[in-house]
């Protein structure tokens, strides 16, 4: 009972129903092929997941990642027609990418802005910066090197380096949360900001720690996106900031900060990814797609509310039964 | 007496150096475009010079601001009613804002139409589209159509599902379909001109209907990340990608076998046919009122509407033999 009752396993069996009801009107899209596919297509909602989670554990909320992951996908796109060798651009997109997330984590640290303001700022930056780099030209899929292209789509026995990639980030990033003092700190910041304070740990510094990790993961998905789309331009992931919230909602990652799972804000961004490569294929009016997707994020939320209310906590044992 | 004379010698002297000097002249017709540097527009002044070396008594005047503002733009043609220029044609930065100068220039006896991006009724002659919404519905089937010859499945990725443009196209497409008995357009996907999402959808159009010959993406984003979708699927000779797109971002398709064929206006053909018609009104052979047809040299002729608007010809076609020529340009 107490399995049923944890929110990963609820996710994990709606997962499944989901895939059961998708099979039942189009049977080829639970194949392993193609499920590894969805996991591949999936990859970059969860790495950016897996940034906004962190953030979002530490009471702050980060918009501007898909802007971030912008830019760093245009920078990458522009080194590689400089030449410059992969491995110096995926270090220089992860850089970046950790900067522009810097950017944001001092602000709100030094500042004490709140992190809704500063990254609704920053992301129209972001995306200005973007074009000022390129006066709005497109990088296309011809102006890109073939070493460019083919890295996230090299195979490695039977995934896709891109599908691997989340998956070794989401081990380590797991291990990371669970056993390291950083990982608990960003719990204990948005548990309880006071008693972290007593606990030695610096608040501002925990929610810079954050978002810089958010902007590391935003500036390698842009490598990525750019790599797999193989086109860059100022409005590539236009509006995913916004898949990338509802995946951590979805998860069950608390929004008030201080609660939430690696398991599930992977299973929420799965669950969004699963949607959205089946609504193509089974036959749903594109005029309905939208309000579908939107249903899934009200459910999971209404679940995640029916799940937290909580009946107090009862301080005077004895004074319980007296009222 | 003596200054009497000599002002009436002055007089004299001034109105033969203007009658002289207008016949010599050639006809000055000014191309004033968005802005300068702009390859699109570039290449609609070498159409421009193409079509004054054929006329020979024209002289192009290809000008335009340094940024794409309409304040810029009516500094420029206010300069160009001082230079006393014969014809201006002018691609609009606001449909409104130029209409009092362009007025001007007009009361001054100057030709004025504008092409390309339009200016409202009052402030010019006529308007030359690139295309029209009929041309490019029958352009984008006939493209699919002319490369399976034994007919087959079809389908659509289109922007979103409130494009007006898209939707006037494949509407139009819609209407002419009957024309193309063998192409069977079995849907439309909505990408909602995001690369991921058209990405997607292409991916799922091509798993919905696993004999899909080809896919029409009347959309920038769309048709790039189509391309990119069914080469990553290693369907390249399968199924064909084709629609709207422009050279510079197409070229690499086009040559990996993705896209055999797509369509967009082509700039040349629009100054060359600007041009023309700014000629022909300039020496009044022609008029520009509803229903009038005026000759574009070797684009045919436009014939204008009750909004005295024209619309120059079918998108132009790109194919491997051309891509690179104009993928350098815009």
């Amino acid at each position: 009972m107490t399995v049923l009752k944890s929110r990963e396993a609820i996710l994990a069996l709606a997962i499944l129903v989901l895939l059961a009801v998708i099979a039942s009107r189009f049977p080829a899209f639970v194949t392993p092929g193609n499920l590894a596919g969805v996991l591949t297509d999936t990859s970059p909602l969860i790495l950016l997941a897996l940034g906004q989670m962190a953030v979002i554990l530490t009471k702050c909320i980060d918009l501007s990642v898909a802007a971030n992951l912008a830019l760093c996908g245009m920078v990458a796109a522009l080194l590689d027609g400089m030449g410059v060798p992969l491995p110096l651009i995926l270090l220089a997109a992860i850089g970046l990418g950790a900067c522009l997330g810097a950017v944001n984590g001092l602000l709100v640290w030094k500042l004490g802005i709140p992190s809704i303001v500063v990254t609704l700022g920053t992301m129209t930056i972001y995306r200005g910066a973007i074009f000022l780099l390129t006066g709005g030209a497109w990088i296309n899929a011809h102006q890109m090197s073939e070493g460019f292209k083919a890295f996230p789509r090299a195979v490695i026995a039977g995934l896709p380096v891109m599908a691997w990639l989340a998956v070794l980030i989401v081990a380590g990033f797991a291990l990371l949360v669970l056993r390291t003092p950083l990982g608990r700190a960003f719990y204990a910041v948005g548990g309880n900001p006071h008693a972290a304070v007593y606990t030695g740990i610096s608040v501002g510094r925990t929610q810079f720690a954050a978002f810089v990790l958010a902007g590391a993961l935003a500036g390698l998905t842009g490598y990525l996106w750019v790599a797999r789309y193989a086109v860059a331009y100022v409005d590539i992931a236009g509006g995913f900031e916004l898949d990338v919230v509802a995946a951590c909602v979805i998860g069950g990652i608390a929004i008030a900060g201080g609660a939430g799972s690696v398991a599930g804000a992977v299973m929420g961004a799965l669950f969004l990814g699963i949607i959205k490569n089946a609504l193509p294929v089974v036959g749903i009016s594109p005029f309905w797609q939208m309000a579908i997707s939107g249903s899934a994020i009200l459910i999971a939320i209404a679940f995640n509310a029916r799940g937290r209310r909580d009946p107090g906590r009862i301080i005077l044992k004895r004074a319980e039964h007296r009222t | 007496m003596s200054i009497l004379t000599k002002a009436l010698t002055t007089a004299a002297m001034a109105t033969a150096l203007i009658a002289g000097s207008a016949q010599a002249e050639d006809m000055r017709i000014a191309l004033v475009v968005k802005a300068l540097g702009i390859g699109f527009f570039e290449a609609a002044n070498k159409g421009a010079q193409e079509a004054a070396e054929e006329l020979g008594d024209v002289e192009i005047i290809y000008t335009g601001p340094t940024d794409t503002t309409a304040e810029g733009q009516i500094e420029v043609i206010n300069s160009l009613i001082a230079q006393k220029v014969d014809a201006i044609a002018v691609s609009a930065n606001d449909t409104d804002a130029l209409v009092p100068t362009l007025k001007k220039a007009m009361q001054r006896g100057i030709t004025v139409i504008s092409w390309d991006s339009g200016v409202a009724a009052e402030g010019r002659q006529m308007h030359l589209s690139p295309s029209s919404a009929p041309l490019i519905g029958n352009m984008i089937i006939k493209l699919a159509a002319d490369n399976l010859p034994e007919g087959g499945e079809v389908a659509v990725l289109s922007a979103t599902t409130t494009s007006t443009n898209q939707n006037t196209w494949i509407e139009e497409m819609n209407k002419v379909a009957g024309n193309y008995p063998d192409v069977k357009v079995v849907g439309t996907v909505y990408g909602d001109d995001l690369a991921d999402k058209s990405y997607r959808e292409a991916q799922g159009l091509m798993q919905t209907y696993p004999d899909l010959k080809a896919i029409i993406a009347p959309t920038s984003v769309g048709i790039v990340a189509a391309a990119q979708a069914v080469t990553d699927a290693g369907k390249i000779g399968e199924v064909n990608v084709t629609g709207l797109g422009l050279p510079s971002e197409m070229a690499g398709h086009v040559k990996s076998g993705a896209s055999k064929s797509f369509a967009i206006w082509n700039p040349i053909d629009l100054g060359y046919s600007a041009t023309m018609i700014a000629y022909h009104l300039a020496k009044g052979d022609a008029t520009a009122e509803p229903g009038a047809t005026i000759p574009m040299g070797r684009m045919g002729e436009a014939t204008l509407d009750d909004n005295t608007e024209a619309a120059m010809a079918d998108p132009f076609v790109y194919d491997e033999s051309n891509v690179d020529e104009f993928s350098s340009i815009f």
